[in-house]
């Protein structure tokens, strides 16, 4: 069991993310057994507080949730977007899992960045620079792991135009001038530009029409199976979670309310939020 | 009558108070211990506007005694407005003596030229910079660049310049490429042709930046490693002039400024005015040694 045990690839540990002055209290005063995440003592805001998981190599997570409920939150702190109020979280690649990731230099989470996780956002204006080229945006990636050859740059960025069924002559035009199930493929390129082992996708469906919706996680799939990236795949949308993952985690205002298989979330969900979510399912 | 010689001077030796030129010294100190770095500064009043070679002329005044010998070129020009001007001003307020020629002078204050001829050991060499950052152009807020400069993060500057290539088949900088200096810092060598930028590295003088408007100094010291950016398979060159030489010289192997003449024909010429009248009175003059200068006949 134990050698199992040892396998993690990201561990996580009482994650929080609080807004405002928090005092003793507001940890109890918040939550889903009181139906809010604004601690009415102090006002201050429980965007996220004690997530704690494992995820193993080439296991794919889902967070699931309704708005609001700390989603996002959780994987933009770890993806140094933003920065935890408290929790620790060890990745395996960074010097073997032993030190926390969350207490690291800005120059060792900007490697940890570049080279052990990638992002989806929802909207690809977060995730690529528009006054770049599609070319550029994945060029940009792979300068920052030190590739400085313009004809390798130029391969690879096509190759991974090409998997993500994006025209190669497209390569060199603004991605501001494409659709947008095309500039999502363009970030999906991007986020795997240095084969990183984890990969965060945070709704990265939604606002897009249901034909671009499948070939996009049609896409993420392949991926998935032919590369063996780990994913945490953030979406309010089941549909989107029962296609992707393995495992969920459901949340509600700012925790985790409910984990396991993601067929036996589905199938048999126990809280009475789920139960909620999986019912309302269209 | 007893005649007071304290007060005949209406101003201080060299304009600027003794404590402010102080200040201006310390930074420059701190400038010169990290090449490249950009030192944030006083950028006091000149009874000339900030941004127009207030920072050149701040370091020149803080720096410059009463022995020394004071040139200044503006775009290699002895002669233009700029130029005229600030020279004038200096030597009212120092009564130093002032020259043309590049050799003698012991403190040269420039603006978008290094002199064509070689630089020596005992020679301090000012800019007057405009945009001190270079990484303004991909990065417009301050708090980010002077991040971006702490941590090394030049990975959005190399974006630009491979940009640049895709779209135009080249890195197309005239003035003011981006050089790496000491392996560290990426510093703006104010706007000087990419045909002087390779003089920068590992030379006998001191160069000095001022940008007044901006109010940052740095330094690249003497035998400091300066690199122009470029990638392994796309290189830095110099302005080729290809087969163009300057007509009344012949010399081909000098930065040459294009001429339109009275009769309407164009000519060229060497823009470094004393090297100019150097070679054309056909006196002894030595030009910098690189390796880009190295592959033009002259």
């Amino acid at each position: 069991m134990s050698g199992i045990k040892d396998n993690w690839l990201l561990k996580v540990r009482n994650l929080t993310k609080i807004y405002g002055e928090p005092n003793e209290n507001t940890l109890k005063l918040t939550g889903p057994s009181c139906n809010s995440n604004i601690c009415p003592e102090t006002e201050s805001i429980v965007a996220c507080a004690d997530v704690s998981f494992d995820l193993f190599p080439g296991e794919v997570l889902g967070i699931v949730g309704e708005s609001g409920s700390g989603k996002s939150t959780v994987v933009k702190l770890l993806y140094f977007d933003m920065e935890a109020s408290g929790g620790a979280a060890w990745l395996k690649p960074f010097s073997n899992g032993h030190s926390n990731m969350l207490d690291a230099s800005n120059q060792q989470k900007r490697f940890i960045r570049n080279h052990l996780m990638g992002m989806v956002y929802q909207n690809p204006r977060d995730g690529l620079n528009f006054r770049f080229s599609s070319g550029g945006n994945i060029a940009e990636k792979l300068i920052m792991a030190g590739n400085l050859h313009v004809g390798n740059i130029r391969d690879r960025a096509s190759g991974l135009l090409d998997k993500t069924e994006v025209p190669v002559r497209r390569m060199d035009d603004r991605p501001s001038s494409f659709s947008g199930g095309m500039q999502q493929r363009v970030q999906i390129a991007k986020a795997i530009a240095n084969n990183p082992p984890l990969l965060f996708l945070d709704e990265v469906t939604t606002g897009l029409d249901v034909s671009v919706q499948a070939k996009v996680l049609d896409l993420i799939r392949e991926l998935q199976q032919e590369l063996g990236i780990a994913m945490i795949v953030v979406s309010h949308d089941l549909s989107v979670i029962r296609m992707l993952t393995d495992r969920t985690l459901v949340m509600k205002n700012g925790r985790v309310v409910e984990s396991g298989l993601t067929d036996q979330i589905l199938q048999d969900p126990q809280h009475e939020y789920s139960q909620l979510l999986v019912s309302s399912l269209l | 009558m007893i005649e007071n010689k304290k007060y005949s001077n209406k101003y201080n030796f060299a304009f600027i108070d003794e404590s402010t030129k102080k200040e201006i010294r310390r930074k420059l100190l701190k400038a010169v211990a990290i090449p490249g770095y950009q030192v944030p500064y006083s950028s006091p009043e000149m009874p000339i506007s900030r941004g127009w070679g207030t920072g050149g002329l701040h370091v020149s005044l803080a720096l410059i005694g009463r022995d020394d010998i004071f040139k200044i070129i503006d775009q290699g020009s002895d002669a233009s407005v700029n130029a005229c001007n600030l020279r004038e001003f200096v030597q009212m307020m120092t009564h130093c003596k002032v020259t043309f020629d590049t050799t003698e002078a012991t403190l040269i204050q420039s603006r978008h030229r290094i002199t064509e001829e070689v630089l020596k050991a005992n020679q301090l060499f000012v800019f007057q910079v405009p945009q001190p950052e270079p990484l303004r152009g991909v990065e417009r807020y301050e708090n980010k660049t002077r991040q971006m400069h702490g941590e090394a993060d030049y990975a959005k500057m190399w974006v630009s310049l491979y940009e640049s290539f895709v779209r135009y088949g080249d890195i197309m900088l005239g003035a003011g490429y981006p050089v790496k200096v000491n392996d560290r810092y990426i510093m703006a060598p104010s706007p000087i042709p990419r045909w002087d930028v390779p003089n920068l590295n590992q030379s006998e003088a001191l160069f000095l930046f001022g940008a007044g408007r901006e109010k940052r100094l740095y330094v690249v010291p003497p035998h400091t490693k300066v690199e122009p950016l470029e990638f392994e398979d796309v290189k830095f060159d110099i302005e080729r002039f290809l087969g163009k030489s300057c007509y009344r010289t012949g010399s081909g192997k000098a930065f040459l400024d294009e001429l339109f003449l009275d009769d309407g024909s164009k000519q060229f010429v060497v823009n470094d005015s004393n090297y100019l009248d150097k070679l054309a009175a056909g006196n002894p003059v030595r030009q910098h040694v690189n390796k880009y200068l190295n592959t033009i006949q002259s």
